[in-house]
């Protein structure tokens, strides 16, 4: 009988108050929108970043050659400090963190041609391990470099996505031949297409790789440009990077706390930062979402104190008739819940709605891909629904509270 | 039914404290028809509130059917209410948005006697004051003399001892009046106590006993 009898109080009292049960329930429905759409977008653009930001490789560290900064056993400082082919075999050896190792070699200003085609193009060469590493997945129905490959020198080529396109169009390209310095290599594998924000040498999408001991027979570089790697662990990467300071330093001689003595961009410790700064942005989304829906909640509050003024002899009459006080704070609390559950319900179905859209218009461009790919997580839903129902909770009890403690008498007598 | 001693109400503080009742003592039987009269700002309200257990008084003992009235919280007034007592305002007090048939079911809601038993026993109060073919009007479409039927009929809902009345005339021509006098009189042949605030001379010519207040006092109790 009690909950029925309520919902028709409620619906005679909506019928009563159209005009300001409407508004607060349009004020809650607004702020819930905006918490929910605001996070949503803030919640995408989130994962794009990240997104993007694994488009270079996720947990590597990538070592390069440096110059020392401080003098060591005799020997002064400002020496260049050069990487060699030999020193992946070093490191592996030596070090028994290190999951996934890569050299890089790279040459740009590649002449590539395909039937009348000719490009200009940066050529990389790499162990099997790069596609983990640096995230060149290959797409369906075709491959990345395998060890076969590099053991045998074999002249095969995987393409950049873009790269792909420039050379071959639409065209399947993978079993085809493209002439490289009018060398033929086989096409192995075409890239999946993939967001990147941070790089060197350009976006990955523009490069071809092919097995290091190939590029080294063409090329012949005498020092390496770089090499790669992943830790097994990523919460050991200072201990393995220390390590590899210290072989390193054994080998070419030089302190091994001088950290200029090689030049290591650490993935990592980048993302550990990444992290911080979108955890602190979720929590302003959060802070300015929550705020939106207080203001929505003080709007319920004066409505259902107004409210709770206006029938006090309302009140007072169902006092002398019986009404014990809980059934007054029920009324009351219920009313308050009923219209921020009535007001988030239609907020959470309009962010829906506009997410949706977004989402089914699927924008395209540099700024879009970041910014117009709103996610709606549990999280977002479940922090919505608590603030929500918090505020119609004291929105309720407060004016409940004083409905309830007048005295009948004097409930009565208020005209 | 009642019973009174040394009842005092006082209203506000310091020096603007008002004595609405000066030491009131009072025993009303069952079944007793009584009508209570006086000048306004006599008490008359302020008295008839305390006994329908909508104000205590200040001091002084109230026995509610041999109970005091001091030592019941709340919820249990709440329940005398509900149960013992039933009201008719002069100003009807009923709920303006409710049918005449849910103005009479209120008290019952509130018992928690359940749909299907209100049902009937809302129609046969209703037929009781001649109202039954008005069950679905509001508030707004019912006359002055309709409206206090309807409160009547909802005083009766959950068969109360008690009837307590403030001036159940006071708003209604003399006819509609009459027809609700009549009503009162029917009520008190069924057993029912009744307490009746009137100017109303064909009220108080009817009761059983006439008490008489001035300034807080009783002035008078006769039968």
């Amino acid at each position: 009988m009690k909950v029925l009898f309520l919902f028709r109080l409620f619906y005679r009292e909506l019928k009563r108050q159209k005009k300001r049960i409407s508004l607060t329930i349009f004020a809650l429905a607004w702020g819930t929108f905006s918490i929910v759409v605001l996070l949503a977008f803030g919640e995408g653009l989130k994962r794009q970043m990240i997104k993007s930001t694994h488009g270079l490789g996720q947990g590597i560290c990538i070592v390069g050659s440096g110059q020392t900064t401080k003098p060591y056993r005799g020997l002064g400082k400002g020496r260049v400090i050069m990487l060699h082919e030999e020193d992946i075999e070093l490191l592996q050896s030596r070090i028994s963190g290190i999951e996934l190792i890569s050299p890089e070699g790279d040459r740009s200003r590649n002449n590539m041609t395909y039937e009348r085609k000719s490009l200009t193009e940066r050529v990389i060469g790499v162990f099997p391990d790069f596609e983990d590493l640096r995230g060149y997945f290959p797409q369906r129905g075709s491959r990345f470099i395998n060890s076969q490959d590099l053991k045998n020198k074999k002249r095969v080529i995987f393409l950049g996505t873009e790269l792909k396109k420039r050379l071959f169009g639409e065209e399947e390209a993978v079993g085809k031949t493209v002439m490289i310095n009018s060398v033929p290599f086989l096409v192995i594998g075409v890239m999946l297409n993939k967001m990147q924000n941070s790089m060197y040498n350009g976006p990955d999408v523009d490069k071809a790789a092919m097995p290091f001991s190939t590029y080294q027979t063409i090329y012949g570089d005498k020092y390496l440009r770089r090499l790669i790697y992943r830790p097994k662990d990523l919460s050991q990467a200072e201990t393995v990077k220390k390590e590899v300071y210290k072989v390193m330093s054994q080998k070419y001689k030089f302190d091994p706390t001088d950290a200029q003595a090689l030049s290591v961009w650490d993935t990592i410790e980048e993302e550990k930062l990444m992290e911080n700064i979108f955890l602190g942005m979720k929590i302003f989304m959060g802070i300015i979402g929550s705020l939106t829906l207080i203001v929505a909640g003080v709007g319920v509050a004066n409505i259902m104190y107004v409210s709770a003024r206006k029938r006090t002899k309302e009140i007072g009459i169902k006092m002398a008739l019986g009404a014990k006080k809980r059934y007054v704070l029920l009324q009351f609390i219920s009313e308050a819940l009923m219209i921020a559950f009535i007001g988030g319900a239609f907020g959470i179905l309009l962010s829906f709605i506009i997410i949706g859209l977004v989402q089914a218009l699927n924008f395209k461009g540099q700024v879009a891909d970041i910014l117009a790919h709103p996610v709606i997580s549990l999280d977002i839903m479940i922090l919505t629904a608590l603030i929500l129902g918090v505020i119609g909770f004291l929105a309720g009890i407060f004016p409940a509270r004083k409905a309830a403690s007048a005295k009948p008498v004097e409930a009565l007598r208020y005209e | 039914m009642i019973k009174m001693k040394n009842i005092k109400k006082i209203y506000g503080v310091g020096s603007a404290q008002v004595e609405a009742l000066k030491d009131i003592s009072l025993q009303v039987d069952k079944n007793e028809f009584v009508g209570m009269i006086g000048p306004s700002g006599s008490g008359k309200s302020t008295l008839m509130n305390i006994i329908g257990c909508l104000d205590v008084p200040t001091t002084g003992e109230y026995f509610f059917e041999g109970e005091s009235v001091k030592s019941f919280n709340h919820n249990q007034l709440a329940e005398i209410r509900n149960e013992k007592i039933g009201f008719v305002f002069q100003s009807f007090n009923l709920l303006p948005y409710a049918t005449a048939f849910e103005n009479v079911e209120i008290p019952m809601i509130f018992k928690g006697v359940r749909a299907k038993n209100r049902r009937a026993r809302v129609m046969e109060l209703l037929d009781r004051v001649g109202l039954a073919p008005r069950a679905d009007h509001k508030p707004n479409e019912l006359s002055g003399g309709e409206m206090q039927r309807v409160a009547i009929a909802r005083a009766l809902a959950n068969n109360p001892s008690l009837i307590l009345a403030d001036e159940p005339t006071g708003n209604l021509d003399t006819k509609s009046g009459d027809e609700i006098l009549a009503i009162f009189e029917s009520l008190w042949k069924q057993g029912h106590t009744l307490v009746v605030i009137t100017h109303n001379p064909n009220i108080s010519g009817r009761a059983q006993r006439i008490i008489k207040l001035k300034d807080g006092m009783i002035e008078n109790n006769r039968t």
